[in-house]
């Protein structure tokens, strides 16, 4: 039978990860992911899982003893944060090229400097083009369910590719909320055995790791690699659709709420996308026809179900939680380039928000509708709470 | 994705025509080294003088190819240019000097 707790995000995550018990979990705490990892720790000092744990020097070290147990043939698992996850940047294109499935649990939090403990999508951004799987959870029970659905979309034969389980540095990780856990035998039951390919372990069929590939062939690997991620879209509908049988819970690769008959739309990711449906709806009473588009799925990037949902709309603002300074932030660059890909022309607004852990207020994203309806559209960047 | 899954289809193909030829993750199927003439990288030849060699072995245990050739009684028969990248170790190692290392230009 189900149950209901009131727990958090990080624990959430973690008891996935105890009714997984993944072969071998390697890992180097760093806030906001540390419970993740304390919690899972004692699961393994009390028995409750079999898995291999691998207390490492450094997140380098536990990404790079992923990657070796993955092919190996292990179910491997870990999570980090911010500059955490920045360390472990060497190793995560050697991951994904590899086609190791690992699933990570990447607790959101701003890159120092200046150091700051808090929320952004600075850290998991910037590892946007390295061949992983991006998943962005709104909350504590999304990033539960995602941890268990990460494991048969990382593993699947026509995928074979990592995946971050995102979710919000302390609005999600250490926020309390309830959220219903599956029992262990319907999680086992779903992630069921990993049965590898190319496994270093399978010693009747031996490969090498690693091996040099000059300018005849690096280019064919790294098109096997998008092909993945094509697949990943492709297959992503129908393991959904087996988790919602298993949970009652469905997650699309975006969440269209309310946006169907609405004329102006913001499109978010993650924890503020709450705050953005009360919006929603509270317009919505005073006559509003407005709508939020939430990503859930940031790589592969679902170009066509964003422009498809997106289409025919008077104007949309795109908020970030992530600058590319110098440039365009990450969600609105892919928002844009969707829309000229499928021939529309409408104003796109570019807001930044939210950086290191800045709160994001409803009256915000009211303000943000209401330029959208008021036709005040520009190019330029526009950045939400700052003090200015 | 990978069209190659195992040793034998990568021969089968030869040289990959498309995309899909290639191995996933670039990896090396087992035993498929044996098919890579690093033979060709040598400058210089290890030339093995039979009458000097007293078959101790040394060149055998530290040529890191496996370029030393051996009869089943132990008695070194020879060198094996297929793979032999002409580092010189042999010749080094060999207490009787009857490995010369010469230029291949000599051979050519």
């Amino acid at each position: 039978m189900p149950r209901k707790e009131i727990t958090s995000g990080n624990w959430a995550f973690a008891e996935a990860m105890r009714q997984i018990d993944p072969d071998v979990v390697a890992a180097y705490p760093i806030t906001p992911s540390t419970d993740i990892i304390m919690k899972f720790a004692e699961f393994v000092a009390d028995g409750k899982v079999e898995t291999n744990f691998v207390t490492v020097e450094s997140e380098h070290s536990a990404i790079t003893a992923c990657v070796t147990a993955s092919a190996a043939g292990a179910r491997v698992m870990t999570a980090s944060s911010a500059n955490g996850v920045a360390l472990m940047h060497e190793i995560f294109p050697i991951a994904g090229c590899f086609r190791t499935p690992i699933v990570f649990g990447l607790v959101n939090r701003s890159v120092g400097a200046p150091i700051n403990i808090h929320c952004d999508h600075s850290d998991s951004m910037a590892q946007r083009d390295y061949g992983w799987i991006h998943l962005y959870c709104e909350d504590a029970q999304e990033a539960y369910d995602s941890a268990i659905m990460a494991v048969r979309l990382s593993e699947n034969d026509d995928i074979l590719t990592p995946v971050f389980v995102c979710q919000d540095g302390f609005i999600t990780s250490h926020g309390f909320e309830p959220v219903e856990y599956m029992d262990d035998d319907t999680v086992k039951t779903f992630v069921g055995e990993r049965q590898a390919v190319n496994a270093l372990l399978d010693v009747d069929n031996p490969v090498s790791y690693g091996s040099f590939a000059m300018s005849e062939y690096y280019f064919e690997i790294k098109r096997q690699q998008i092909e993945a991620h094509k697949k990943a879209l492709e297959l992503y509908e129908g393991i959904a659709r087996e988790f919602e049988s298993i949970s009652g819970r469905y997650y699309p690769m975006i969440d269209c709420y309310r946006t169907e008959d609405a004329e102006h739309v913001i499109v978010v990711m993650s924890s503020a996308s709450g705050a953005v449906k009360d919006v929603v709806d509270e317009m919505r009473d005073k006559g509003h026809k407005v709508g939020c588009l939430r990503i859930r799925m940031f790589r592969p990037f679902p170009v066509k179900a964003v422009a498809a949902a997106l289409k025919g709309k008077k104007a949309v603002a795109v908020l970030d939680r992530c600058l590319s300074i110098g440039g365009t932030a990450p969600l609105v660059a892919e928002i844009r380039s969707a829309l000229y890909g499928a021939g529309e022309t409408i104003p796109v607004n570019s807001c930044i928000y939210g950086l290191g852990g800045r709160d994001f207020f409803p009256q915000y994203a009211e303000d943000i509708f209401m330029d959208l309806i008021n036709g005040i559209n520009t190019p330029e960047e526009r950045y939400i709470g700052l003090l200015e | 994705m990978s069209e190659i899954k195992n040793w034998k289809e990568m021969k089968d193909v030869g040289k990959p025509k498309k995309w899909q030829d290639v191995p996933m993750g670039g990896i090396a199927y087992g035993a498929s080294a044996e098919n890579v003439e690093t033979g060709q990288w040598r400058s210089i030849r290890p030339v093995w003088n039979e009458e000097d060699c007293i078959s101790c072995m040394l060149c055998w245990v530290q040529c890191p190819d496996r370029s030393i050739t051996v009869d089943e009684n132990g008695k070194v028969t020879g060198i094996d240019y297929f793979y032999c990248k002409g580092c010189g170790i042999c010749a080094q190692v060999c207490p009787k000097k009857a490995i010369e290392m010469r230029p291949e230009a000599d051979f050519a």
